[in-house]
């Protein structure tokens, strides 16, 4: 049988779904003036001389030049180097969180967001008082006899290291928090009534289940620590010089733009590139869990 | 496949002030097919969860054949385990969920296989063994939990409530095919349920739990007509409790004064079908209704007491004149009315 449908109520249905997209209209708005445009004036920009003239030059001068990479493996080391302290560090904290009594997993909560809600200037300064020559903790551990000398712990990588990686935990956290929460206590009781120890239940049940907000997590720490700039521009002393503080260097020394609109080019390419690999890698990552739990 | 029989020793549990396990002690057999019913809140799955170690007891003992097992861990307990909602893992498939205990015992990939293969034969789910398990039914999934839980052979099955998520009519069937099932592999099995025709079909005794304590644990036949509280009489279908002065005796003499049982189906409107050896209750009907196989009629005694009468449709040919309002007599043979001891009407 078929239905001849009635004009006047598809009509209705078509006004409707026009409605709720319109919805969106402002948003859309906002992101093609704000995002959208600003990146093709920058790819406009970077095929151009100061003088306006069109050229290929700012390339073959940015890419050729042993600043640009040097700073380019720079960014590659504090982001990886974040994302995988924060996934060393906040998995075992956020599987404790998931399993700890609702009342107190807020109340670590409460602690674990109360960076989120501080301003990042007034964190990295704070972080400055903290690891300095004679700051509170060397000031600890000389005072202890722990070391004879000052930790180097700050005006260095070790130190922009420190404060990404304070920055980043919280973020990393949220998403797997709530993978880890959703969790069905019932599988995990299932795994472990079959014989399953709780090394096995984590490898098996939570892993598995968590690998998603962990994915997301990743996404989020990378996204932020590649064009990450306060952090390294205060904590490294000048010496620790990513993407970031070079793109700014090039526009408040050199007045660049040219140049600098390619650097921006290159770190709009790194995080496009590592987009495409994490989504590679959790493709391969879902087949090989169920293969891999088929046999634990 | 060894089955062992299950002590419970005084079992208490509380969480806070509520009372969860009051003192409850258990003798199961081994190869015992046993249910623990109860309304919810009633303490039945609290005592499964502490026979599976996910709840620790506050005091009491637990023990699987002569092995103390109150302080063991979960997953050294040796017992499996059917959840309501499946407990499936989403991320495997059929065959992988299956032989998921196998491969935690390190079984060769070939025998873990093979067995897991024979084990969902036995759950009538052959050929779906690759199957994503997201595209199963709600049955099928029950089948597949089924099928992990006794693979690796456990001692001991525990179920809580594992059909109150299927629709009717696959309960029914699923019934069968677990108390089938459990005859035989010859498995002890602890079965919670709130659905008393589901205890009264499938077990071989019957524990019916109320606020954390046991109130009687006998066969099902017993427990349906031999309640030993009240609380077992109307918790176990359509139960009239009356009291003493509400009832005459058919042949004349003097009526017992105790508190007495009458299921609604065990009441005639013949007088001639009972016999002398009986009771009749004297009221007004309230109403009736028309349930299929049965008409329901509510009396209000002269007391003003309402007793549900539940007559078989073959036999209520008068029942459709009936009018709301007029005086009638129901008779109950001597042997379907049932003291309760100690009971206020």
């Amino acid at each position: 049988m078929t239905v001849t449908p009635d004009p006047a109520l598809v009509a209705d249905a078509r006004r409707e779904r026009r409605f709720f997209l319109s919805l969106s209209l402002p948003a859309l708005f906002i992101v093609g003036l704000a995002a959208i445009l600003p990146i093709l004036w920058i790819i406009r920009q970077s095929f151009l001389t100061t003088g306006g003239e069109y050229t290929v030059g700012n390339y073959a001068k940015v890419l050729s030049s042993g600043l640009t990479w040097s700073a380019l493996v720079t960014t590659l080391e504090l982001s990886l180097g974040t994302l995988a302290i924060c996934i060393l560090l906040g998995t075992p904290l956020a599987l404790a969180l998931a399993s700890a009594r609702p009342r107190v997993a807020n109340v670590l909560m409460a602690f674990v967001m109360l960076p989120l809600w501080t301003a990042i200037l007034v964190r990295t300064y704070g972080w400055l008082v903290l690891l300095r020559r004679d700051g509170l903790i060397n000031a600890a551990l000389t005072g202890s006899g722990l070391t004879a000398e000052p930790l180097p712990l700050v005006y260095n990588f070790t130190g922009t290291l420190i404060g990404m990686v304070h920055y980043m935990l919280p973020l990393f956290l949220l998403p797997v928090y709530a993978a880890m929460r959703d969790i069905d206590p019932n599988l995990i009781r299932a795994a472990a009534s079959m014989g399953a120890t709780l090394g096995q239940v984590i490898r098996t049940v939570i892993m598995p289940l968590s690998a998603g907000g962990i994915f997301s997590g990743s996404i989020i720490v990378l996204i932020y620590s590649i064009g990450f700039f306060i952090t390294p521009a205060v904590l490294g002393g000048g010496k620790v010089n990513p993407l970031s503080t070079r793109i700014e260097r090039t526009l408040s020394t050199f007045q660049d733009w040219g140049s600098a609109s390619v650097l921006g080019i290159l770190l709009l390419v790194l995080m496009a590139l590592i987009g495409v690999m994490l989504l590679a890698a959790r493709r391969l990552l879902a087949q090989n869990t169920v293969e891999a739990s088929a046999h634990a | 496949m060894k089955s062992l029989p299950i002590t419970i020793d005084s079992v208490s549990r509380a969480y806070g002030s509520y009372v969860a396990l009051d003192d409850v002690s258990l003798d199961i057999q081994a190869g015992e097919f046993l249910t623990l019913l109860g309304p919810s809140g009633s303490g039945k799955t609290t005592l499964l969860m502490a026979l599976a170690g996910f709840v620790r007891p506050d005091s009491g003992k637990l023990l699987l054949g002569d092995r103390d097992i109150t302080r063991l861990a979960p997953n050294k307990r040796d017992i499996g385990i059917v959840f309501q909602n499946y407990a499936l893992f989403p991320y495997m498939n059929v065959l992988a969920n299956v032989a998921y205990p196998l491969a935690l015992r390190k079984t060769p990939r070939a025998e873990a296989r093979q067995r897991a293969l024979a084990a969902l034969a036995r759950v009538k789910l052959d050929g779906l063994a690759e199957r994503n398990v997201a595209a199963l039914s709600g049955g099928q999934r029950q089948r597949v939990a089924l099928a992990r839980a006794i693979v690796f052979e456990p001692r001991v099955m525990l179920m809580d409530e594992p059909l109150s998520a299927l629709d009717k009519n696959l309960r029914e069937t699923m019934q069968y095919e677990i108390r089938r099932l459990h005859d035989d592999l010859a498995i002890t099995t602890i079965y919670v349920t709130h659905d008393q025709r589901e205890a009264l079909i499938m077990s071989d005794r019957i524990a019916v739990m109320n606020s954390g304590r046991i109130q009687q644990i006998d066969t099902p036949q017993r427990i349906y007509d031999r309640p030993s509280t009240r609380f077992v009489a109307e918790f176990m279908g359509e139960a009239n409790i009356v009291a003493p002065g509400s009832v005459r005796r058919i042949d004349g003499a003097e009526a017992s004064r105790e508190t007495l049982m009458i299921r609604a189906e065990s009441f005639h409107l013949d007088a001639k079908l009972v016999g002398e050896d009986g009771v009749a209750l004297e009221g007004i009907l309230r109403a009736k209704a028309f349930r299929g196989e049965n008409w329901l009629l509510t009396l209000a005694l002269d007391g003003g007491q309402e007793v549900l009468v539940c007559i078989p449709a073959a036999l209520a040919s008068g029942c459709a004149k009936l009018a709301a309002g007029q005086r009638m007599t129901a008779y109950a043979p001597a042997a379907k009315v049932h003291a309760i001891p100690g009971a206020m009407a």
